[in-house]
């Protein structure tokens, strides 16, 4: 384990600096209200672009800054704060993963500079139905001379409506299950046959549903019907950025709580002298420096291996999902009246946890993998 | 020394010293060396394990040579930790001396009392108890009575202290008593040691819901204490008792975190088996057991990151207070995961096959966790004023 280096303090003390002055939680209320058509601003993403975030996973030689995983953790944490809307978690994390670990040396010099100069927005495709599941992949890719062609729907694509690129997890053999047989392909957003459907989510937020109708694809990422590791690498990734996320949701809704407490007056005291309130506060606390080290430890196994780091991902993401949801529940109830109204940020919070909880596997699904991962 | 060389030269010591009776998993407390005077070895190996890694200072490894410690850094003393591990090494010595009064003594001992206490402290050849609760002062310690008068070359003790932890079988006692009756209740405090042979003091074994006694009220009746004895500074000792509690408290936690001593998959799949998947076969206890180890992880996460934290100077404070509360409640509720487990076998009391109840005796012994050294309603109010600097009631 690790304490949190010069560099890295710096990094997350940025991160703070630039996403409460430019994508304070009034920014994405402002993106809902106005309807907005991308769900984000493309300003404020190449404001990420400028801070070395959209490469934060790519290596120097492919234009990135290489942060590795545990960078990437404290901008997702710090994004969690301020519920910044942006591809970063689609295309920098978990595309830019997918490339950079299975691409050939020419996907990379073609795709990793164009994530991390902004100029792509690439979603990762890959539930079929209401829940992660990663091996029910059923999307067929059949060979047809000397492409593939794709048939089937996908699911909670985040970003997928605002992608230049789509990675299909796709089956090229075997039965919805197997984990044989299933293969990325990488694939034109525009290329005939997608037809894609904007879903606005309770959060404010965007996925898409996206139709495969004879869909051309050469692209294949990784080797064809062994990619199943390669998904899960990205997966991994993207895992343990949810997490990080969920992780600065827990930590700024209870900041908000806190300090609520010690400003509402009720029976001529603050509510924060009530012990009933002090020690579901400080358990919630303990919970988050619990989830902390968690979080820590999943991006530390990130960055030594990548391919042994599926346990402790999945530890955090689990972690992440029960405190998360402890924390807005709590400060919705500590709040009050106020913490059902619209006009405070507190419900903005709720949703974003509710969400995120889901994305990318829920607590049961990690729950289950990680017993799988020891055995029982 | 680099520290491969001093992993490598730890693990042949380790090898060539480490008797074999001492490389069988400890079952906890029958196992456990605890020291003094009186102790009788359990076995000649027990004995032998003591004397040779006293001689080498590693009962206490972090501790400075000079006074019976190893003078290990962080980085070799895990490294000593990692590689008794990988052997099953047993813990040679374990006491309060160790987790509470040395550190103390190291940060407020005079000169003479760290070279007089120290070294019989990591050569276990002095066993220490705690006397701080009084029946009328448990989370609220600092209203303790126990009276010290000066009487010139020494203090005159006379008062009560309970719940002593083998007050029976300690040698002596570092002990809270208030010596200015007129301050207020934090000022008025002192923190003293003494033989628990002086006349004066007797003991009583209270008799736990696990059928075991370790632990006892204490009487002073003008127990005689040389002035020598006070640590640091007349009048200040609540300033000692509380450091001394953040280190109590930092060991239960991160002790409960890594007393591996029963493993809950492995129990729970050796009692209910698996199914055709190979699945441990009940989902309800399956996911009780994730959630056990999952919080473990998290906890022992937690432990190496406040360390490597403690290092860089960073982190929140009070951070015993979380460790404390996190690592007894989890412990609490791995027992009760134990005990369903067991099922109606987990509830037999006397019987050879149960080893006398061993498994409901440690689950009632867990209940205890959350209230020794400070009640898990006190590590949370300490949470809640220290660190969220929430007002008073
Ligand atoms: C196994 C064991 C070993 C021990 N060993 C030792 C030892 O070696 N030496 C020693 O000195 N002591 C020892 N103790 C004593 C221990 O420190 C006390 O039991 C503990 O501090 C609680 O005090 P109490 O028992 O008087 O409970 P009380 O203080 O009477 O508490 C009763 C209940 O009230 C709650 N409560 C009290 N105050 C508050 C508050 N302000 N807010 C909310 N809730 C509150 C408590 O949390 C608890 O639930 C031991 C105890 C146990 C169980």
């Amino acid at each position: 384990m690790i304490a949190l280096d010069e560099d890295r303090i710096m990094l997350r003390d940025t991160a703070r600096e630039f996403l409460t002055d430019k994508s304070p939680v009034s920014e994405l209320r402002r993106l809902r209200d106005s309807r907005n058509e991308d769900g984000f601003s493309r300003e404020l993403w190449g404001g990420m672009k400028d801070m070395g975030w959209t490469g934060i996973l790519i290596d120097e030689d492919h234009g990135g800054s290489d942060f590795g995983h545990v960078g990437m953790a404290l901008v997702c944490e710090e994004m969690g704060r301020t519920l910044a809307a942006s591809p970063f978690l689609s295309t920098a994390v978990m595309a830019a993963t997918a490339i950079g670990r299975g691409g050939s040396g020419e996907q990379k010099k073609k795709w990793l500079p164009a994530i991390a100069e902004a100029k792509a927005i690439i979603a990762l495709a890959v539930d079929e139905g209401r829940k992660h599941a990663p091996e029910k992949t059923a999307l067929k890719a059949e060979l047809a001379g000397n492409a593939f062609t794709l048939n089937g729907e996908k699911t909670f694509v985040i970003d997928g409506h605002v992608a230049d690129a789509i990675i299909v997890a796709a089956r090229t053999a075997g039965e919805p299950g197997d984990k044989n047989g299933i293969s990325l392909f990488l694939v034109d957003a525009k290329a005939p046959g997608i037809s894609v459907e904007r879903v606005i989510t309770v959060d404010s937020r965007n996925s898409a549903r996206i139709k495969f109708d004879n869909v051309n694809a050469v692209e294949a990422l990784g080797e064809t019907g062994k990619s199943f590791n390669l998904l899960e690498n990205a997966l991994n990734a993207g895992r343990a950025g949810v997490a990080a996320e969920l992780l600065g949701i827990a930590g700024e809704s209870f900041d908000r709580t806190v300090a609520y407490l010690k400003e509402r007056k009720q029976f001529g005291k603050l509510i924060g002298s009530f012990q009933a309130l002090q020690h579901r506060a400080a358990h919630l606390f303990g919970e988050i420096e619990l989830l902390r080290s968690l979080v820590l430890a999943a991006c530390v196994t990130l960055d030594k291996s990548p391919d042994a780091a599926g346990t402790a991902v999945s530890a955090a993401k689990y972690k992440a999902c029960e405190v998360g949801r402890l924390a807005v529940s709590e400060a919705v109830q500590m709040f009050g009246g106020m913490g059902m109204t619209d006009e405070i940020d507190i419900g903005f919070f709720m949703k974003r946890a509710r969400s995120t909880q889901e994305l990318l596997g829920d607590a049961y699904f990690h729950a289950d993998r990680f017993a799988l991962s020891q055995k029982y | 020394m680099p520290l491969e060389t001093f992993r490598r030269e730890t693990r042949e010591w380790l090898a060539q010293n480490c008797p074999p009776e001492m490389r069988k998993p400890s079952r906890g407390e029958p196992d456990i060396c605890w020291g003094g005077r009186n102790w009788e070895f359990q076995s000649e190996d027990q004995k032998i394990w003591l004397e040779r890694m006293a001689a080498r200072g590693w009962t206490v490894p972090m501790w400075p040579k000079e006074y019976g410690g190893g003078g290990l850094s962080r980085e070799e003393e895990k490294i000593l930790r990692e590689e008794m591990r990988a052997i099953s090494a047993r813990s040679p010595l374990e006491s309060f001396g160790i987790w509470m009064l040395g550190p103390a003594l190291l940060q407020f001992g005079s000169e003479a009392q760290k070279l007089e206490h120290l070294p019989k402290i990591a050569r276990g050849e002095i066993r220490w108890c705690q006397g701080y609760s009084e029946p009328g002062a448990g989370s609220d310690l600092a209203s303790l009575q126990t009276k010290a008068e000066d009487k010139g070359d020494h203090f005159l003790v006379n008062g009560q202290k309970i719940w002593t932890s083998y007050a029976d079988k300690a040698d002596w006692i570092f002990c809270l008593v208030r010596t200015d009756p007129a301050a207020p209740k934090h000022k008025g405090i002192s923190f003293v040691l003494f033989d628990m042979a002086t006349p004066g003091v007797t003991t009583k074994p209270i008799l736990l819901i696990s059928g075991k006694s370790p632990f006892c009220e204490t009487f002073f009746d003008n127990v005689k204490v040389p002035k020598a004895n006070l640590v640091g500074t007349l009048n200040d000792g609540w300033t000692i008792a509380k450091y001394l509690l953040t280190h109590e408290r930092a060991s239960i936690g991160g002790g409960l975190a890594i007393a591996g001593m029963r493993s809950l998959p492995a129990e729970a799949i050796k009692a209910i088996g698996r199914d055709e998947s190979g699945r441990l076969a009940d989902p309800f206890v399956r996911e009780e057991v994730i959630r056990a180890e999952i919080d473990g992880r998290a906890l022992l996460a937690t432990i190496e990151r406040y360390k490597a934290e403690a290092k860089a100077g960073q982190g929140v404070g009070a951070k015993s207070a979380i460790l404390k509360y996190a690592g007894t409640e989890l412990n609490k509720r791995r027992y009760e995961a134990f005990m369903t487990i067991g099922g109606s076998d987990a509830l037999e009391w006397e019987s050879e096959r149960s080893e006398e109840g061993t498994l409901a005796r440690e689950w009632l012994r867990t209940k205890a966790n959350s209230i020794e050294g400070g009640t898990s309603e006190i590590m949370l109010g300490i949470v809640a004023k220290r660190i969220l600097d929430l007002p008073e009631a």
